[in-house]
């Protein structure tokens, strides 16, 4: 890997230089009745709207590439004939700026699912390839468990990281492309004392992680822990409201309708993300649900993220980013299901 | 206006629709009449031969009644049924129609007469308890909402005369609400209903910052019991949680329960 240091004042020109296309990234979006301060990510005009010591937004990115809902074709009915319109939406190239280690590993994620496929979604694929991404360091909270899950570090997946290094920002470079973007600023090679920095770094975010995964095992516990009472528990306090697979960044399950217009003359299809929490989740031809109650579904919900997924491609669909739980109104968190499962209680609320 | 369309080469029927109210504010029927980029397309898809509140002619001969408003007088149970008996198909249009509505809020008094003495005084007035229409009649379908949503509406009747099925969303309002990445109510410190009530709005009071009401009643999965934790869990007092409970009649039993708890703990 390539990895360059400039002095922090140059982030504005690197801003400048990507502004020519639409810039997405963290900002504020308001203020909790607590005092926490909630970020989202959005369009980004200025600089100093961006707000990269976020600590975590309440949605993932997902959007930019699966957007919650998307229209997936329209059919124009003719005399003789139809014509279909199709429309994969990869015409805005976009830079999301100062994602974090883990919705970038989230991407990579879907990667595998949406693309490395013999069907490769082309609706993904056209919009991921359009795309430029900056990372960034973070700070974890006390929601984050990416380094239980393998997923606080980026080797691939953005064009390049940032790291802040007190007055200097430790850049590591990914794709060509920003090579010759960074080309425009005032680069230096990294030193041994920048080096050590950004081993301070890394050391520093290591020490604030408080939620704890244990994963080892954990494929195989859950196969084993499939009756325990530990699922209804969590079940009987699920909303089965869908909230935890739309704030995911890894959530990639959809349903599709298909709209007639009134007019008669033509359809649009529709593509709609979807919950595996949501109660006709697995509803199927004839009424009949495989998944009636809401213990069973979020069981499910688990099972595809840390069971099903790590055989099939041996690591878990999830990257800790904390979102699902921190956004669930009934409390149910990643660390405390899974440790709940490996105790076989659940703790008293 | 052609009285056959055709959908893939299939023949169409223009259906002969009604609309009817009952105690109501007609907001519902408005809301269709307000919709004036596709209203033609709409008059296209079925033939009105029946609404009071946009046309002076009116008739009998209709496959589909779309009735609104809540039953709370004795001469509306008889339009009630003879709408019953004349069409095939009988739509409660709107949370008055499905659940009786803001009108059943008059309900919770049990002295009916002080209450007509109060709004009234003498003038002789024949009000009853506010109803759904299913207490009635068999209602084939259901639109929910307060209003109820346009979009919707000509979704669902474009369904019912290409002969599709009616599907309503079976997740609560939250799924709607989290797609137009809204700030979650609670986090601002307001009770919502959302994570019980069926969705359907597009999230259409959150996301104008105002917590769910319940118009649409409750979602098929809804998990009362953890809302009322989690409403305690934000310190919002219960009787916050109840008004919006009480306030359409979707959740009426949910609210007796509550407000007998309530009153017993106070």
């Amino acid at each position: 890997m390539i990895f360059k240091v400039f002095a922090a004042q140059e982030l504005g020109r690197l801003f400048e230089l990507l502004a020519v296309n639409m810039i997405v990234g963290p900002v504020k979006k308001g203020g909790a009745a607590d005092g926490r301060v909630l970020y989202d990510f959005a369009p980004v005009y200025d600089l100093a709207d961006l707000c990269l010591d976020f600590d975590q937004t309440i949605h993932s990115a997902k959007k930019y590439l699966l957007p919650y809902v998307e229209e997936t074709c329209s059919f124009k009915l003719e005399e003789v004939g139809w014509e279909k319109e199709v429309d994969y939406g990869g015409n805005q190239p976009l830079v999301l700026f100062g994602l974090h280690a883990c919705d970038i590993n989230a991407l990579n994620k879907l990667d595998k699912v949406l693309l490395a496929q013999p069907y490769p979604n082309q609706f993904y694929g056209a919009k991921r390839a359009g795309i430029f991404i900056v990372g960034h360091s973070c700070q974890p909270t006390p929601a984050c468990f990416c380094h239980a899950m393998g997923t606080d570090s980026v080797l691939h997946g953005c064009d390049l990281f940032l790291t802040p290094l007190g007055d200097d920002y430790f850049v590591e470079i990914m794709s060509s492309r920003a090579f010759h973007i960074l080309e425009n600023l005032n680069l230096r090679e990294p030193g041994r004392d920048d080096h050590r920095r950004f081993q301070g770094v890394v050391e520093q975010r290591k020490s604030l992680f408080t939620a704890e995964v244990d994963t080892s095992d954990l494929t195989k516990i859950l196969d084993m822990e499939f009756d325990s009472a530990v699922w209804a528990q969590w079940g009987d306090r699920c909303l089965s409201c869908g909230t935890c697979a739309q704030v995911c960044p890894t959530c990639y399950c959809y349903g599709v309708e298909e709209v007639v217009a009134m007019d008669m003359k033509g359809a649009d299809k529709f593509r709609q993300l979807y919950s595996c929490n949501l109660l006709d989740f697995a509803q199927v031809a004839g009424g009949h649900n495989f998944r009636p109650e809401s213990r069973s579904r979020l069981k499910y919900r688990y099972y595809h993220k840390h069971r099903g997924f790590v055989e099939a491609f041996e690591e878990a669909l999830c990257v800790g980013c904390g979102r699902c739980g921190t956004n669930c109104l009934a409390d149910i968190t990643v660390p405390e299901v899974i440790a709940s499962v490996r105790r076989g209680e659940v703790d008293d609320v | 206006m052609k009285d056959e369309k055709k959908y893939l080469g299939v023949a169409v029927p223009r259906p002969k629709v009604g609309f009817f109210e009952l105690s109501s504010c007609e907001g519902c029927q408005l809301q269709l009449l307000n919709n004036e980029s596709t209203l033609l397309d709409f008059l296209d898809l079925v033939k009105i031969v029946n609404f009071r509140e946009a046309m002076k002619e009116s008739s009998d001969a209709y496959q589909i009644a779309f009735v609104e408003g809540s039953v709370t007088r004795k001469d509306e149970v008889d339009r009630l049924q003879k709408i019953r008996h004349n069409a095939e198909l009988v739509v409660a249009l709107g949370s008055c129609a499905c659940f009786g509505g803001v009108n059943q809020l008059k309900n919770r008094f049990h002295d009916l007469g002080w209450v007509k003495r109060e709004v009234y005084g003498d003038y002789p007035i024949d009000s009853q308890e506010a109803q759904p229409l299913s207490a009635f009649i068999k209602v084939d379908l259901e639109i929910f909402g307060c209003p109820i949503k346009k979009e919707e509406v000509e979704r669902i009747v474009t369904n019912l005369v290409l002969g599709k099925e009616v599907r309503h969303p079976q997740y609560p309002v939250c799924m709607e609400c989290k797609a137009h990445e809204n700030i979650c109510l609670f986090d601002l410190g307001e009770p919502c209903l959302g994570p019980v009530t069926r969705a359907g709005c597009d999230a259409w009071c959150p996301s104008n910052r105002l917590g769910c009401w319940g118009c649409r009643g409750p979602a098929p999965a809804a998990n009362l019991s953890e809302l009322e934790r989690i409403v305690a869990r934000h310190d919002i007092p219960l009787e916050r949680l109840l008004d919006r409970l009480e306030c359409f009649g979707g959740f009426s039993g949910e609210a007796e329960r509550l407000r007998t708890r309530l009153e017993a703990a106070e």
